[in-house]
């Protein structure tokens, strides 16, 4: 059974095409309204992610298929001390199609390994979200009109951002990507991702603490949340947090077609002043999700056979 | 004991010095009633100093815990007192259920029952990742 828990999971080409029926699919939505008629997406929130659970069932509602499940661990056969390979068999029995949020990294693995049906990771921790990075690729190919050639500079937490590591993995497989780091030194990206991703697939990177001093060269700024606990003392997060605060005075030397990101929910990291400018692409992000989610549900129940 | 001294059973040989310990615990060696000699830092020509252990039994064996702790270890297996087989480790692929997963927040970690899996991604520097949660692994753990 085919699922979806890490974005390398996909080859190059199955991610071109899944972008490919998301952009139909955003062209032709007639198209699509029936296609999941009488299938059940089962979201398996075993923490609470309203923005990402409501994604999802948006998703399959504008298929034409319903949605049941659960919205937090309280409210939960695990509350009773399930394990996640009993929940992912005994849904397997009254949905067609899970997604899956859990607090517990490897979770998602799990219940697919478990299941009968196709499990789609919706954030395992603080290790993989997969579909946020299908939102964030669907984004930069509509707004870019290409996955190659282009600059992209990550700033922010880029130690405990895991939406910043698996779109630099999903990146990996694309030509002439440069990528420019830009954090605090105490947040900068792990070596280890530095050495197996980014020097392994011979990709172009620099580093930098000053997010002015190289504004100019990007094509695609992705911002990320500074949070409050990932410090181990709250002089650290005071004196780090507002460092990599986006104002429309960092903006003045961008380019005209930069693209501004960021997974949300934003804090203070990007000024409210910026939201009207064209080159802000964050809540585009939030509905290319539900876009790319719809693509992937068909894929999958089209896999599994179930369409 | 040496190794004219052993019938039926194995010399492991060329154990890196101070891994022999380790590969004694993850073998499950401790729960064997029959005659095990562990040696520690042997002068070797080859290695500088190495461990050796030399078990008198003919158990059955999970080489993939002796090739994880290290490729360059050599098995001879004894058979009425003559090496019927010398045998090379290589560094396995996966590794079923030999080492835990230290990451608090792995789901192995808080359901005990689940089979511990690792995979080897990196052969040159010898790491191994957990496949639930890619926490890296290696001998010492
Ligand atoms: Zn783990």
């Amino acid at each position: 059974m085919r699922s979806l828990i890490d974005i390398l999971d996909f080859s190059a080409e199955e991610v071109n095409a899944l972008i490919d029926d998301a952009k139909d699919m955003i062209a032709h939505p007639e198209k699509y309204s029936e296609i999941c008629k009488g299938k059940k997406l089962a979201t398996l929130f075993f923490e609470p992610s309203t923005r990402t659970r409501l994604s999802f069932e948006a998703a399959m509602l504008e298929l034409g298929g319903s949605v049941i499940g659960f919205s937090d661990a309280q409210n939960s056969s695990s509350s009773k001390g399930e394990s996640v390979s009993d929940t992912a068999k005994v849904i397997s029995c009254y949905a067609d199609i899970i997604a899956m949020r859990h607090p517990r990294e490897g979770a998602p693995l799990v219940a697919a390994n478990a299941a009968s049906i196709p499990v789609i990771n919706a954030g395992d921790g603080g290790h993989n979200h997969p579909t946020q990075t299908l939102a964030d690729l669907l984004t930069i190919s509509r707004e870019k009109g290409r996955l190659n050639d282009f600059t992209i500079g990550f700033c922010g937490d880029l130690k405990f951002g895991r939406t910043v590591h698996s779109l630099i993995s999903a990146l990996t497989r694309y030509e002439g990507i440069r990528v420019v780091l830009i954090s605090p030194e105490e947040l900068a990206l792990p070596g280890y991702i530095k050495k197996d991703v980014i020097e392994k697939n011979g990709m172009i990177c620099t580093q930098t603490t000053d997010l002015e001093a190289v504004m100019s060269e990007l094509d695609v700024l992705y911002m990320t949340r500074v949070q409050k606990e990932r410090f181990f003392n709250e002089e650290d997060y005071l004196r780090l947090k507002d460092s990599y605060i986006l104002t429309p005075q960092k903006l003045k030397n961008a380019k005209s077609d930069l693209c501004i990101m960021h997974p949300l929910p934003r804090v203070n990291e990007i000024s409210v002043a910026i939201d009207d400018d064209p080159r802000a692409c964050y809540f585009k992000q939030v509905l290319n999700g539900k876009h790319v989610r719809k693509a992937l549900i068909v894929k999958l129940l089209k896999e599994a056979g179930a369409i | 004991m040496n190794i004219d001294s052993i019938q039926n059973g194995f010399v492991i040989d060329h154990i890196p010095a101070g891994r022999g310990m380790k590969l004694y615990e993850l073998l499950g060696l401790e729960s064997l009633d029959c005659s095990i000699a562990l040696i520690k830092n042997v002068g070797s020509r080859k290695m500088g100093k190495k461990d050796i252990i030399k078990i008198d039994e003919a158990i059955s064996i999970d080489f993939d815990i002796i090739g994880f702790i290290s490729p360059e270890v050599t098995v001879n297996i004894i058979r009425d007192g003559v090496i019927v087989e010398k045998k090379s480790m290589a560094l396995p692929k996966v590794l079923t259920g030999v080492i835990r997963c230290k990451n608090p927040r792995c789901i192995t970690s808080c359901e005990q029952e689940l089979v511990q899996k690792f995979k080897l991604t990196d052969p040159e520097g010898h790491v191994y990742r957990c496949v639930y949660c890619e926490t890296k692994a290696n001998y010492d753990n």
